[in-house]
């Protein structure tokens, strides 16, 4: 079975590409990243802030009992209704450097969509210590779900 | 020691997760870690005691201070990454699909 979500990370390339297809409208992936309330659902994390619309920003933290043990946040560029998300994403108390994102949604069919994110990084090493902590970006992902990646690496 | 075990039991819980990321890009002391959490330094401690024990950090004496160190040798080549970190995201986006049919219901 051909998997949904892809991940692209040429050899000495500082940049990666995510492609996800979905069995929803456009209009709707689109909203899942436009309205704090369902962003934060499907993420599992606590939306601060979310500008969306051109020159807007963002923020976020997740929490483990009690105490915050990440936070994001970036400025949008771009942000056309139903086509693209262009934004920076920075992680909070962390040495990660700023990377930039483009993400492009497309529609395939009246019930289905791709989504593209190519996130550019400041150097290749940066780019390889991320994909090295999955965790990074899904710190806050459910426990037994982190497991299972953990063991996989193993 | 059941070392798998424990590297394991390191990455399961969210502040070591935290001090690890934060160990990617740079070497600290255990107060500048420990400056970055509200919760308390022993606690922050006890915490870097793991993660040092199956190897996911170094301890670097410089002068009198101790800096920890992220400890890539642990980690396997890229390409083995690429699928810890695909998963991820392919469960993030189930979620979202789930997410959005349910809203479309309502």
């Amino acid at each position: 079975m051909e998997e949904k979500t892809k991940i692209h990370a040429e050899d000495g390339k500082q940049e990666l590409t995510i492609t996800r297809e979905f069995d929803l409208p456009v209009e709707l992936v689109f909203k899942a990243y436009s309205e704090a309330e369902l962003f934060e659902q499907w993420m599992g994390t606590k939306v601060l802030k979310l500008g969306s619309q051109k020159h807007g920003s963002y923020a976020f933290e997740t929490s483990y009992e009690g105490n915050v043990v990440f936070k994001a946040n970036g400025v949008i560029h771009e942000f056309v209704e139903n086509e693209k998300i262009t934004r920076t994403f920075e992680m909070e108390n962390t040495a990660f450097p700023v990377q930039l994102e483009f993400l492009e949604f497309k529609k395939l069919t009246n019930a289905t969509s791709r989504l593209t994110i190519q996130i550019i990084f400041k150097s290749i090493e940066f780019r390889d210590q991320l994909l090295k902590m999955p965790f990074a970006q899904g710190i806050n992902m459910a426990h037994n779900r982190l497991q299972e990646v953990v063991s996989s690496l193993k | 020691m059941n070392l798998r075990r424990d590297v394991f039991q390191a990455i399961a819980d969210p502040t070591r997760r935290s001090i690890l990321l934060l160990l990617t890009t740079q070497s600290m002391t255990a107060g500048a870690i420990a400056s970055n959490f509200d919760t308390a330094r022993p606690t922050v401690s006890k915490h870097l005691q793991i993660l040092t024990e199956c190897e996911l950090l170094r301890q670097e004496q410089q002068g009198r201070e101790i800096y920890y160190h992220f400890n890539p040798n642990k980690m396997k080549e890229i390409a083995e990454f690429i699928e810890p970190f695909r998963q991820m995201w392919d469960t993030k986006f189930n979620k979202l699909e789930e997410v959005m049919k349910n809203y479309k219901k309502e």
